[in-house]
């Protein structure tokens, strides 16, 4: 399946915007893309080994964490994409 | 870096702010980048601000919109350059919330001040560093070129 790539992370997957997967799961799917590109993998993953807090997967319209999370199943037809969170706002602790 | 943008979509994204006032107001930049490294945004794309507290003050751009922003802009050739909001009544700079919730490096962040209503400044700012290591991410501020 295809799996699109957000523009900050195609720094490390050699500037492709998406990239073919292998995989019957989440958890294969993202196990197969840092296997392609290692140095996704701390860009995805903070230490304990769980997702990133900003990083959203979906299974074409769908939050795999309302799904299955890594047991989420995947067929060839599926687009996945990896979002990473937007927010922000004004405060008082002003940097500039 | 540098951000190049029409008149018009400059003045929608602009207005935005002026209509959401006295809340926040968000969306995405759409576009390509040219051959001189400068982002040329073709289009903005209103999004809701997701916050159910702090509307004045806070934003949140549901992922879900943003999935389909990516996947429809990738089918036109576009990519997503960078995202802007407004600050209701307050500078056009960044803040710390700002810097602490960026993660797409690479990627312009628009902030157009709105005072009583109306849009005063806007400045971009340009996210570099490491988006998996805070300590490392910075905002460099980013030439705007209205065409």
């Amino acid at each position: 399946m295809k799996v699109l790539i957000p523009t900050p992370l195609r720094q490390y997957t050699g500037k492709q915007a998406s990239v073919e997967v292998s995989a019957h799961t989440v958890g294969e799917m993202l196990s197969d893309l840092t296997s392609q590109f290692p140095d996704l993998r701390q860009q995805l993953f903070s230490d304990d080994g769980k997702l990133r807090r900003f990083v959203n997967v979906y299974v074409n319209d769908e939050d795999i964490r309302y799904l299955e999370n890594g047991n989420t199943p995947l067929k060839e037809s599926d687009t996945v994409s990896i979002v990473p969170s937007v927010a922000g706002g004004e405060d008082n602790g002003r940097s500039q | 870096m540098a951000l190049k943008i029409c008149r018009l979509t400059w003045d929608e994204l602009r207005r935005h702010g002026e209509e959401t006032y006295p809340h926040e107001c968000c969306g995405v930049l759409l576009g390509e980048v040219d051959g001189e490294g400068v982002k040329a945004v073709r289009a903005v794309v209103r999004c809701s601000n997701q916050r159910s507290d702090s509307l004045h003050n806070r934003y949140l751009i549901d992922p879900h919109e943003l999935v389909r922003i990516q996947r429809d802009a990738r089918e036109r050739g576009q990519d997503i350059l960078g995202f802007y909001h407004s600050h209701p009544d307050h500078p056009a700079c960044w803040s710390q919330t700002d810097l602490a919730e960026a993660h797409w490096t690479g990627c312009s962040y628009v902030i157009t001040s709105v005072m009583n209503g109306s849009a005063t400044e806007t400045n971009s700012f340009n996210l570099g560093g490491n988006p998996a290591e805070d300590e490392n991410k910075y905002f460099e501020n980013e030439e705007i070129r209205v065409e």
